[in-house]
């Protein structure tokens, strides 16, 4: 199986792009606007690369495929399917030849097994949700002190609005059990060695049967794209990204908790340490516990980082904020580096599982370099804090971001 | 199956690679290849590393970790991802690491 890879790396010495001691200034120059908090490496070797169906990313690693998406199309509450970030854990990925997919549903916590096509699918009943997909990990390459893992900035999400079936439904068609207590999601994608755990997640039943919950084949109006996993993904609103998963092929109710690699080792956060209110008992242990809802959290989008402004001249400071569910309340905004704090105005409620934009109205006073920070609050009345929560993996990042803004 | 294509200066590896690409699945087309720093055991790398990810996953992570730290990815890839990587590889592979990549 490693055959092709060596002769990846073989024909192509002397095409390096990356690893030459590169900084952030020549990241720009190529167009990146990355953050400083990155590790040297990403900052020198990210490059913005185009995959097929996609404007140019911000390409972290090409296989598996990780491509984060640029701050500046999350000025907008939707964000473009051809600009939706690309995460996936296996490098085998098929393209999914839809009159032949099929998706099985079953499982030992069903009373029945069955198979449905993408045009049965289609003829069930259909539902909408604007939900944001965020990777677990997002922001984990500003860690301090880094974290190994993918080393996402802030563009490891979107938010979209997704068509498609009630898993319920689906799992109606099969029958629940009363002692169903998960339900695993398969995904077409595998790995390149058999001896690798193949991507398989699980949620708690009583995620599964929301209304919201969805395993949707439309996105924004559109078949959903091939690297954001064609021709179906589960959508699990309010809930990290891990558990969306794409391509998906199995569906199955079990009684016992799935207890594979990735359920029972990875995606872990140390059990207390977060504000989340969303529970996956069946998957607990003394110490840890699987991510489950996002945080509160919210991004500056308006301006770059030290982009230039002139005293006196207004300025709008816009960006984005979401939760895990719960919806947004508030955004607050401060251009003093966080000693003074003004309510900032909420744009249309698209849900409350999607991105909320913000906007202020800055009128910078003096010359000089001014922190504007912002910070949100959701209905339940969780904000974000300014201290970084350590956690092995690097997970739930909602540091409240700022950027620094240069008034002449 | 997806059209795979890279630029190659060597026609004659590519049309090796296009050879091999017909029997494995491509995760994503116009994969460049990654140079990691030429230092002793950097072919031991590229052998044993390459085949289940792209290289730019190691640049990514660097230079923050310190030895333990590579140590530790050396053996997940080994224990939790199934790496088929000896003994005497592997160690050769998390020295390349420590002295070219970590802190």
């Amino acid at each position: 199986m490693l055959t092709r890879r060596r002769l990846i790396r073989t024909a192509g010495a002397g095409l390096a792009l990356a690893g030459s001691g590169l900084g952030l200034e020549a990241a720009r120059a190529r167009g990146l606007d990355l953050p400083a908090g990155l590790p040297e490496g990403i900052r020198s070797g990210a490059t913005l690369d185009t995959l097929p169906g996609k404007k140019p990313l911000i390409k972290l690693t090409y296989r598996p495929p990780n491509y984060e998406t640029p701050i500046s199309y999350f000025r907008t509450a939707i964000t473009p399917n051809d600009a939706f970030y690309v995460r996936y854990h296996l490098a085998r990925i098929p393209e999914v030849d839809a009159a032949t997919w099929k998706l099985a549903v079953g499982g030992d916590g069903a009373e029945r097994q069955t198979e449905i096509t993408l045009d049965e699918l289609k003829r069930m009943p259909a539902t909408e949700v604007v939900a944001v997909n965020m990777c677990s990990g997002n922001r984990r390459g500003l860690f301090q002190p880094h974290v190994p893992g993918v080393e996402w900035g802030y563009g490891a999400m979107g938010c979209a609005r997704w068509k498609g079936t009630r898993l319920k439904d689906l799992l109606d068609k099969v029958g629940l059990k009363k002692e169903a207590i998960e339900i695993v999601f398969d995904g077409a994608d595998e790995p390149i060695s058999d001896k690798t755990p193949d991507f398989v997640k699980s949620i708690p039943t009583w995620k599964a049967i929301e209304d919201t919950t969805i395993v949707a084949y439309e996105m924004n109006g559109q078949p959903l794209p091939h690297l954001n996993g064609f021709p179906a993904r589960v959508i699990v609103p309010g809930w990290t990204g891990v558990y969306w998963m794409k391509h998906i092929t199995s569906i199955k109710a079990v009684t016992k908790p799935e207890s594979g690699f990735w359920m029972s080792t990875a995606y872990r956060i140390p059990l207390g340490k977060f504000p989340v209110v969303a529970r996956f008992t069946s998957q607990e242990t003394a110490v840890n516990t699987p991510i489950t809802e996002m945080v509160v959290n919210s991004l500056i989008t308006s301006s770059a980082d030290d982009s230039k402004v002139k005293v006196g001249v207004p300025v709008t400071i816009g960006g984005i904020a979401w939760d895990g569910g719960y919806g947004i309340n508030s955004v607050e905004v401060s251009s003093d580096g966080g000693k003074t704090w003004a309510a900032a105005k909420l744009g249309e409620d698209l849900g409350r599982f999607a991105f909320r934009t913000f906007s202020f109205d800055y009128v910078p006073k003096t010359r000089g370099k001014q922190t504007v920070m912002a910070r949100a609050t959701n209905r339940i009345g969780q904000g974000q804090p300014t201290e970084l929560i350590a956690n092995p993996a690097g997970y739930h990042n909602n540091v409240v971001h700022h950027i620094t803004l240069e008034a002449a | 199956m997806r059209a795979f294509t890279i630029a190659f200066a060597n026609s004659l590896a590519a049309v090796a690679l296009l050879a091999a690409a017909a029997v494995a699945l491509p995760a994503a087309a116009e994969e460049q290849p990654v140079e990691l720093k030429k230092a002793p055991g950097l072919d031991t790398v590229e052998a044993n590393c390459s085949g289940c990810h792209s290289l730019d996953y190691i640049y990514m992570n660097s230079p923050f970790p310190n030895a333990a730290l590579w140590d530790a990815e050396v053996s997940k890839m080994i224990k939790a991802f199934g790496a088929p990587i000896n003994e005497a590889d592997a160690k050769v592979i998390a020295d390349y690491l420590k002295k070219n990549y970590g802190s």
